[in-house]
């Protein structure tokens, strides 16, 4: 699903690399978390895969069902399937949450040759989806994120992640900020959207919320590179021991 | 001294260049007189020159030239604005009233009468506001030849009364069917005690359009005004609103203005009864060097625990340029005045200009007043999120344009009246990809 290799990545401002040869490859149906301490270049990677400008690629590929996705347009990519669940979802006054959502919905379904969603269609979708994330009317109505609380900004992730059925998921820190509840409805949120067709890579810090997204592979990142990849045993080494050791012997 | 003698003699000749051959149209004794002093009050200021304060930014040479530049007539493809709604539709077509395209000026609680006729009667109730408010200048300060010369010599225009609650609008419909056409209308509006009434006003006018509304509201009455300029590139219009209001009142004015090489709106707002609210607001969007759109607001507190607010919002690409000169007078003993001014712009590039004075002068003591501008660009962040859900660059560009539009579309009331507008801003955006 998602190939990534040999990718080297510095900033386009300054000659800062922060990506250094990252490999990493996501199958379909699969989990893959990546942890790895604060600066090691998550979102980083992240962002260089959804396309933010601000970053060029010096080395390596990545690829989305074999088509090269780092000369695509942001745009193009989420058209591909490519989604990306913010560590810092973006406010935006003035746009109401719902037309977001119905915008967006619409121009991938367009950029597809897919038929547009009616509204009704769509806003019978919407509340469902909603619903099972215990996403008030209220929020739907509201600018997008404005005022909203750091557990109902990530929420309202996996509800686009929900309506735009993206077949490569990536969730940077999607547990940071959440509350105990709102992470289990997190978790069944991205728990309902796995199949045998949709790839994850789930960046997080702790194990918490691997215990209920249940991850096939986890990868160690550190200092622009994947250190260690194992099983989900590799994360609870990291929930007890700290990076220390794995830092040391990568070195 | 020298520079300033240079001035007062450019300004004299300007004006009687301008002046000559123009004539003051005939009337009852109170309409000339009311003509004749406001001749003499420009003849006296001068018609506006660059070098004037408050024309610093706007060039008004060709609004005060003797002969209207020309501007070509412009094929409107999108139908007139609020086509849908049941009003009273007065049409002036290049400033010239048409009573066949008209509705009957017989209304439930209206009085309407062309100025043109109301000025022959001895008696009308005009007289208590025709150049009164125009000449009473609140802010002294500030001298308005525009005005005053409009004053001096608009031949028709509209008087309205309003002495009850009415539901259906009136609308001023302004065609533009001549080229070369300069036109010139003065309208007077009364609205009773406790009285209500809509004023829209839409269409370009003229190649050329002065039009000065003098507007006084009554204790506990109300005055809406939605006005959609017309689209018409080449066109150029001086408008000012005046305004007065009594206790308890409410006068709520929204402008979009699309289009056109040179546009400046003038409000002129006095609140003289206590808890008395004026909401001001506009949208303007400009495209191409050639756009020039200014906003200039002066809203005076005379009276205890009244509010005021102006929310103006300008989106500049292509070297469009815009200008906002706002001013909040708290008068001595106007307690517990609420003031805000926003005035923003969105640059689409860098070749956009946006021109801002505002200022707050205040001699009371209990008083909250707050006032802001800003111009900046599109937030890439927002932009990137947006594309980041597939949504395509240009859409992105237009709903983020519109969202920093929709804080001053929000002043609107009326949902239909909105969404009209917002409407005619979306294909205005959408016709730019
Ligand atoms: N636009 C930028 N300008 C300057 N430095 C940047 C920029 N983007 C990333 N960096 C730097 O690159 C490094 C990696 O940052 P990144 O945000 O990818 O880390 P992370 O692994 O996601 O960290 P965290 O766990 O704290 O979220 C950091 O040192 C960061 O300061
Ligand atoms: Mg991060």
């Amino acid at each position: 699903m998602l190939e990534i290799k040999n990718l080297h990545v510095k900033l386009e401002e300054e000659d800062k690399q922060i990506l250094k040869g990252v490999d990493l490859t996501v199958e379909a149906g699969k989990v893959h978390a990546i942890m790895g301490p604060n600066g090691s270049g998550k979102s980083t990677l992240s962002y260089v895969l959804s396309g933010k400008d601000g970053y060029e690629v010096t080395d390596g590929a990545a690829t989305l069902g074999g088509e090269d996705i780092l000369e695509m347009e942001p745009e193009e990519r989420a058209a591909a399937g490519l989604f990306l669940a913010f560590q810092y979802p973006v406010e935006i006054p003035g746009v109401g949450n719902m037309t977001f959502l119905r915008t967006a919905v619409n121009a991938q379904r367009k950029a597809r040759g897919e038929e547009e969603l009616s509204a009704a269609d769509f806003l019978k979708v919407v509340r469902e989806k909603a619903k099972t994330l215990k996403i008030d009317a209220e929020m739907l109505k509201r600018p997008v994120n404005v005022g909203f609380s750091g557990g109902e900004k990530k929420r309202n992730e996996i509800l686009q992640m929900a309506m735009l059925e993206p077949k490569m998921c990536i969730l940077d820190e999607t547990d940071s900020g959440l509350d105990v509840d709102a992470m289990k409805l997190v978790a069944e949120g991205v728990n309902a959207l796995r199949d045998e067709g949709r790839g994850f890579l789930v960046i997080t810090h702790y194990q918490r919320l691997l215990d209920h997204i249940k991850p096939d592979v986890v990868h160690i990142m550190s200092n622009g590179r994947i250190i260690k990849t194992g099983g989900p045993e590799l994360a609870l080494e990291v929930e007890h021991n700290g990076y220390g050791d794995l830092l040391s012997e990568a070195v | 001294m020298v520079a300033r003698a240079a001035l007062a003699k450019a300004k004299a000749d300007l004006t009687a260049d301008r002046l000559d051959g123009l004539t003051s149209p005939d009337g009852a004794a109170w309409a000339q007189r009311a003509r004749s002093e406001a001749l003499a009050r420009l003849t006296d200021m001068g018609l506006p020159h660059r070098r004037d304060e408050y024309w610093k930014y706007t060039d008004p040479s060709s609004l005060v030239a003797p002969v209207a530049p020309k501007a070509a007539l412009f094929d409107n493809d999108e139908g007139p604005a609020f086509d849908g709604v049941d009003r009273i539709k007065i049409v002036f077509v290049d400033g010239v009233f048409d009573a066949e395209s008209s509705s009957d000026l017989q209304a439930e609680g209206l009085e309407i009468e062309r100025l043109s006729e109301a000025t022959q009667r001895d008696i009308h109730w005009a007289k208590e506001l025709f150049g009164v408010l125009e000449a009473r200048n609140a802010q002294g300060a500030v001298p308005r030849p525009m005005s005053a010369m409009n004053t001096a010599f608009a031949e028709d225009g509209v008087c309205i009364r309003a002495f009850a609650k009415v539901e259906k609008p009136v609308n001023l419909i302004y065609l533009h069917k001549s080229e070369a056409s300069d036109a010139i209308l003065h309208h007077c509006v009364k609205v009773e005690a406790g009285a209500e009434v809509t004023l829209l006003e839409t269409g370009p006018a003229a190649a050329r359009f002065s039009k000065v509304m003098e507007v006084d509201v009554g204790d506990h009455g109300a005055f809406h005004h939605v006005r959609a300029q017309g689209r018409d590139h080449e066109r150029r219009a001086y408008t000012a609103q005046y305004g007065r209001l009594g206790e308890g009142s409410t006068y709520k004015s929204f402008t979009l203005t699309a289009n056109g090489v040179l546009t400046r709106n003038e409000t002129i707002i006095e609140l003289t009864g206590d808890d008395a609210v004026t909401h001001v607001a506009g949208a303007a969007v400009g495209d191409g060097k050639d756009f020039h759109h200014d906003d200039t607001v002066f809203i005076t507190h005379d009276a205890v625990g009244c509010e005021s607010r102006q929310v103006f919002k300008k989106v500049l690409r292509n070297g469009a340029v815009g200008v906002f000169q706002g001013k909040i007078l708290v008068q001595p003993g106007a307690q517990k005045t609420d003031g805000y001014q926003i005035s923003q712009s969105l640059l689409l590039d860098d070749d956009s200009q946006f021109l801002a004075k505002p200022e707050l002068e205040i001699y009371a003591d209990d008083v909250a007043c707050s006032h802001g501008s800003t111009s900046g660009a599109i937030s890439e962040e927002a932009l990137f999120y947006l594309k980041s859900r597939g949504v395509p660059h240009h859409e992105a560009t237009n709903l983020l344009t519109l969202a920093f539009l929709a804080e001053a579309l929000d002043e609107i009331e009326n949902q239909t009246y909105a969404v009209d507008l917002h409407e005619r801003l979306a294909n205005w955006l959408n016709r730019r990809n």
